[in-house]
């Protein structure tokens, strides 16, 4: 996997190179302006109605909850239906034991080739890495998928992985890299190239490997959603189908799913429902003609456990991946999925790659928000995010060994911790603030610009300058009463 | 949304940065309050919200802070503050900072009664306002902790479609965040860079004179980007901007 950054130490400095490579590189910030307007666009055509939108908001997050409030129950249940119907359940722990069995069942069918459907907790295993170099060859099938896995690239958005190209670069790397492809810039002629490349494979492909939108306890069925028809093919094509989930997906019955599906598919593409909608309840049953003989569930924790122990935190949880908050984030928007070098990029990464690998580890993306709330305004299941940022930034500074954070008080440091004992200082004693504040004009003179925090600021703004009078002072003067 | 019945007086929080940087908002807020037949009551010891310590994680220096302030603000009037984020800090997210405190139900209480200012003027007051000025074009910057986190929407232009000199230009990407973030201007400050030129960018596409908010942290962000850019046009607050046109310049 090509990484432009591996020789840098700490994952801070990693993320800063990151976003500012991006930053200096036009074409890619007209491709994520374009990309996150249009995607903007489409789901406010999908939610005309802001009230509307507004109650079946409430009606998805609540659902998540009430799945969230019973996971134990509901897994358990998940895995007793599914057993019932053939489907074989695996639980692991950590992204290396869920590698672990999906390579021991690609051996035992003796594997060489496996298909994938697109999914980002098979992202959170690195699998398709360590699939190669257990020498079994896996192929992405969805579009943007495959587009990036011939660039060796990971994906740079959680619904959409090859947002970053436009149609230029994709004509280019489908010239360079697949066989007889020419260059072309037509949709059409584009994806019958990749359509015509992926044919083949499908039909020799011994595994089928896909993620889990919902997976549904009562009835043990795996639901897939996708507009390509890939997910489809990888879930039927292959004599073995290995579905994989974080185990967050599972909800109680079908009634909950179509409100779930709605907020899903207009959330990400404003779609009222995806092309494409699999319910997967059985391997092959007898006399049927096609269908996999084999089908695993995999159904994966990586510190999901640990998450799920705080009350407030546990809302991560609930997202169901639509991706409309990194749409609509002005720092994804302008940086990238790349930038982050996580798995899960803008705001819902910012809450969940942290409390996956770490506050330290990756490199205080929570820090990098404005905290604008515009994630959170949309989010389809509601989900918290800028009050999780603050929690998290917190955690990041909080050494109390009560705390569950993984990798919490990392964060603190002696400058910045006595700057704000310093602030503290000042605004609880009246006649210290008020000493400081009156001091306006002579503050202006002796504040260095160039240094301290003020550097980063006047390096494209002036900087404010304190008034000659206070509001207190004015207060004071036109007899504002003061009780 | 429930707002109270006019009140007979009021309490008016300042807010740090009014207080430091643009104290003629303050007091243009607090001018416009009183000519309505309100009282109002500054107290003089108020200093800071907590907001900055609270979003950067030191939860006990904001509270403490906090704390200062809540002491200050006891009797059952509402109050009212010229900023939807230090607003934001003290209606929604003291709830957060002092759950587990044993006085969090007089917090609530302190939290209930705080009302931004567009809002106490339009839903309160129920200001009329005649407009004095010359025919003027201008821009709204909406602040997001308005937009989000205090539920303001149409206040600021109710107020402004008052005036009938006033002509209001739209801006492109209203409600898209002008890259300011406190401390995150700071400590990401090329991020808070392509966001703030993008904000230039559309105010000056409006070819407005003056860009108008309600919050001062969003203002210092635009204006100090206006002037770095030796730009003609001005920030304002939104206090300032009804006082001068509805009472002359002060």
């Amino acid at each position: 996997m090509e990484n432009p950054n591996q020789n840098l130490s700490s994952p801070k400095e990693k993320f800063v190179k990151g976003f500012q490579k991006s930053l200096n590189d036009p074409q890619l910030r007209k491709n994520f302006r374009n990309a996150s307007f249009a995607l903007k666009s489409m789901r406010q055509t999908a939610f005309p109605d802001e009230a509307a939108f507004k109650e079946l908001q409430e009606l998805g997050h609540r659902i998540k909850m009430k799945a969230l409030k019973n996971l134990g129950p509901l897994l358990r249940q998940l895995e007793q239906k599914c057993q019932e119907k053939g489907i074989q359940v695996h639980w692991a722990e950590s992204t290396d034991e869920a590698n672990q069995i999906v390579l021991e069942i690609c051996q035992r069918n003796n594997a060489a080739s496996v298909i994938k459907g697109k999914s980002m907790v098979t992202e959170e295993m690195h699998l398709n890495h360590f699939l190669e170099q257990h020498k079994i060859e896996a192929i992405e099938t969805d579009l943007g998928e495959y587009i990036i896995q011939l660039d060796h690239e990971t994906p740079s958005h959680i619904i959409a992985p090859a947002i970053h190209k436009d149609k230029k670069q994709i004509a280019q790397l489908f010239n360079d890299k697949i066989e007889g492809a020419g260059y072309t810039e037509v949709y059409e002629e584009l994806n019958a190239i990749a359509r015509k490349s992926l044919r083949k494979k499908f039909y020799k492909a011994d595994v089928g490997i896909t993620g889990v939108n919902f997976a549904i306890a009562e009835t043990g069925t795996i639901c897939l959603v996708e507009n390509e028809g890939n997910g489809r093919m990888c879930s039927t094509l292959p004599p073995v189908h290995i579905a994989v989930m974080g185990m967050e997906k599972v909800i109680p019955t079908l009634e909950e799913l179509p409100p779930l599906l709605t907020l899903l598919a207009r959330s990400a593409t404003g779609q009222p429902i995806s092309t494409y909608f699999n319910m997967i309840n059985s391997p092959r049953k007898e006399g049927e003609k096609d269908g996999p003989k084999e089908v695993h569930l995999v159904i994966l924790d990586n510190r999901r456990s640990q998450i799920y122990q705080d009350e407030h935190l546990q809302k991560t949880l609930l997202c169901i991946r639509c991706g409309a908050c990194l749409n609509h984030c002005p720092v994804y928007s302008r940086i990238g999925g790349h930038a982050y070098n996580q798995v899960y990029p803008g705001p819902i990464g910012k809450i969940l790659a942290p409390q996956m690998n770490g506050l330290e580890s990756t490199g205080g993306v929570h820090n990098a928000s404005s905290l604008c709330g515009a994630c959170g305004e949309v989010c389809p299941v509601k989900i918290p995010i800028p009050e999780i940022l603050l929690r998290l930034r917190y955690e990041g500074v909080n050494k109390s060994r009560s705390s569950k954070v993984h990798e919490h008080g990392t964060q603190q440091n002696f400058k910045e911790s006595m700057a704000w004992k310093f602030w503290e200082k000042i605004h609880a004693s009246p006649v210290l603030y008020k000493t400081n504040s009156g001091l306006g004009n002579l503050l202006n003179s002796v504040m260095p610009k160039n240094a301290g925090p003020l550097k980063n600021w006047s390096e494209f703004r002036e900087v404010p300058q304190f008034a000659a009078k206070s509001l207190h002072q004015l207060a004071r003067e036109k007899g504002v009463a003061d009780e | 949304m429930k707002f109270p019945k006019k009140p007979d007086e009021i309490y008016f929080f300042g807010t740090c940065l009014i207080d430091m940087f643009y104290p003629d908002a303050g007091i243009s807020a607090i001018q416009l309050i009183q000519k309505e037949q309100v009282k109002v009551i500054y107290p003089q010891e108020q200093t800071c919200c907590g907001q900055p310590a609270f979003n950067s994680g030191y939860r006990q220096e904001a509270q403490t802070v906090a704390l200062q302030q809540i002491k200050l603000f006891p009797k059952k009037i509402p109050i009212v503050v010229p900023s939807s984020s230090c607003g934001a800090m003290m209606k929604h997210h003291y709830l957060d900072l002092f759950e587990d405190h044993w006085a969090l139900e007089s917090i609530k209480d302190f939290s209930e009664r705080i009302i931004e200012f567009s809002q106490f003027l339009v839903h309160v007051l129920k200001i009329k306002m005649e407009d004095l000025g010359e025919p003027v074009e201008l821009t709204w910057h909406a602040p997001c902790h308005a937009l989000r986190e205090m539920q303001i929407r149409e206040e600021p232009k109710q107020l402004l479609q008052q005036l009938k000199n006033v002509k209001l230009i739209e801006l492109e990407r209203e409600h898209e965040c002008c890259g300011f973030g406190g401390t995150f201007s700071i400590k990401f400050p090329e991020i808070s860079k392509a966001m703030l030129s993008d904000k230039i960018d559309d105010i000056s596409k409006t070819g407005a004179s003056c860009v108008l908010s309600g919050d001062c942290g969003c203002l210092m962000n635009i204006e100090g980007g206006l002037k770095f850019q030796k730009k003609t046009m001005v920030g304002k607050h939104l206090a300032s901007f009804l006082w001068e046109r509805s009472n002359g310049k002060s």
